[in-house]
């Protein structure tokens, strides 16, 4: 399978690519790793008139301190945050997160900006990003604005960037320590997650978030709510898929997709030191 | 536009280091990296197997690290290092010590797999010089063989980094 023509930009800077998003609109695509975007594309999922390739702006693939949050840069790799130290230091969720997405030879490809402007509920580093609390930094001709992770999965595949607004940066609180485990359950190798669970100790709250419960990645509302009243680790479980509408497909029915959010929440809140 | 586009349907002049041979091409920049392999400088020892970036045969190596051909545009690879099976042993009567071991230890049944497979488990033991067997059937995930030979390649692995797998 061969994508369809498009024409082809380089682009040098995000400034650059930001302006040629803004001329083509939904025309046109970003490229970074496209180990999301190329696959839609032999498949025509996607078929974007104007590919920009952003690969070769520089400054994007940064992962570094800035005090309170860890900030990383669009274009960074996730095999660079798996193997980053300051992640496994200072946030080693999401450097665990990174080193289960697909298999390394995607881990050699794919970023952090193109998983979660991807915004595929069953993915797994935008639930690892809303457990945190993170936000995402967006660039558009105006300028940058900070989306909270909160409010940035907007519906299926659909995120709160506008068509001219490139993502380039990703902040995530430092969470040092063992408070925290990602599940992510699946049939075969390599496979997205049937059902994910990623729980994280931040600022002493624990929050947890679901990886293809609904139609984005979701923040266990239920859950962290009972917990924040006193609830045991089994009792906050049983509420994982309250609020939720599962999707059905060949791996799984939304029944056993709720059976499974109880079993897996119950087990990563008992691995993050939740009795 | 910007000085940099190309056109549906035009080509794009790419130059990429090739097994250490900087090559020149004009290639669609719809074209992926495999088929730049295989059709445009004939180098068919990299395998397209499932085409949807799952079955690792079409494993080489961009800058040292395993990518899977099929899911990147040559385009991609310009200015790059591609290392492909082609490139791996030192001279032509003699392999690659990840290819010796994988004859060595019987890590093949059909074959069809292999070249992915050894790309694979190089850029692994680059990353990881002595791993566990759970390191190494991990660190292949990525690869699917279809035979279903994968103890003995997981031995092969193991033995191309020095461990005992007698």
């Amino acid at each position: 399978m061969i994508p369809a023509s498009f024409d082809y930009v380089k682009a040098s800077s995000a400034d650059e690519a930001i302006s040629l998003i803004g001329e083509h609109g939904d025309e046109a695509k970003l490229l970074a790793g496209g180990h999301s975007l190329i696959p839609m594309m032999k498949l025509r999922l996607a078929v974007p008139s104007v590919l920009v390739d952003i690969a070769g702006v520089r400054d994007l693939s940064h992962v570094e301190d800035r005090g309170d949050h860890i900030a990383i840069g669009a274009l960074a790799k996730h095999r660079s945050l798996e193997t980053s130290d300051l992640l496994i230091a200072q946030c080693p969720m999401l450097a665990h997160v990174a080193s289960k997405v697909g298999d390394p030879q995607v881990r050699h490809r794919g970023t952090i900006g193109g998983s979660l402007a991807h915004s595929d509920p069953a993915s797994d580093l935008p639930a690892a990003v809303l457990a945190l609390g993170g936000s995402l930094i967006v660039q558009g001709p105006n300028g940058q604005r900070e989306i909270a992770a909160t409010d940035f999965f907007t519906g299926y595949f659909e995120s709160a960037l506008a068509e001219d607004e490139m993502l380039t940066e990703v902040k995530v609180p430092k969470s040092p320590g063992t408070n925290w485990n990602y599940q992510k359950f699946n049939r075969r190798a390599q496979d997205w997650a049937i059902v994910g669970v990623a729980a994280a100790q931040v600022d002493g709250a624990m929050q947890v978030s679901l990886v293809n419960m609904g139609s984005t990645p979701l923040r266990a509302t239920a859950v962290e709510t009972a917990l924040a009243s006193g609830a045991s680790a089994a009792e906050a479980a049983d509420e994982a898929a309250n609020g939720t509408e599962a999707p059905t497909d060949l791996n799984a029915s939304p029944e056993y997709r709720a059976h499974l959010a109880r079993v897996l929440t119950k087990r990563a809140l008992e691995a993050s030191g939740v009795v | 536009m910007p000085p940099y586009c190309w056109r549906k349907g035009s080509t794009v002049e790419i130059s990429v280091s090739v097994n250490g041979t900087q090559r020149t091409s004009e290639v669609e920049a719809r074209t992926l990296l495999v088929y730049y392999l295989r059709d445009e400088l004939g180098l068919t020892g990299t395998n397209v197997g499932c085409d949807t970036s799952s079955c690792g045969a079409c494993t080489v190596h961009v800058n040292g690290e395993s990518v899977k051909s099929c899911t990147m545009l040559a385009v991609q690879a310009d200015g790059e290092n591609v290392t492909t099976i082609e490139g791996l042993a030192p001279s032509s009567d003699e392999l690659h010590p990840m290819q010796e071991s994988f004859r060595e230890h019987h890590g093949l049944q059909c074959g069809y797999c292999t070249p992915g497979m050894v790309m694979a488990a190089c850029s692994l033991l680059d990353e990881n010089p002595r791993p566990s067997e759970a390191d190494v059937r991990e660190g292949l995930e990525g690869n699917l063989c279809r035979c279903t030979g994968y103890h003995n390649i997981v031995k092969a692995v193991l033995a191309c980094s020095g461990q005992d797998v007698s």
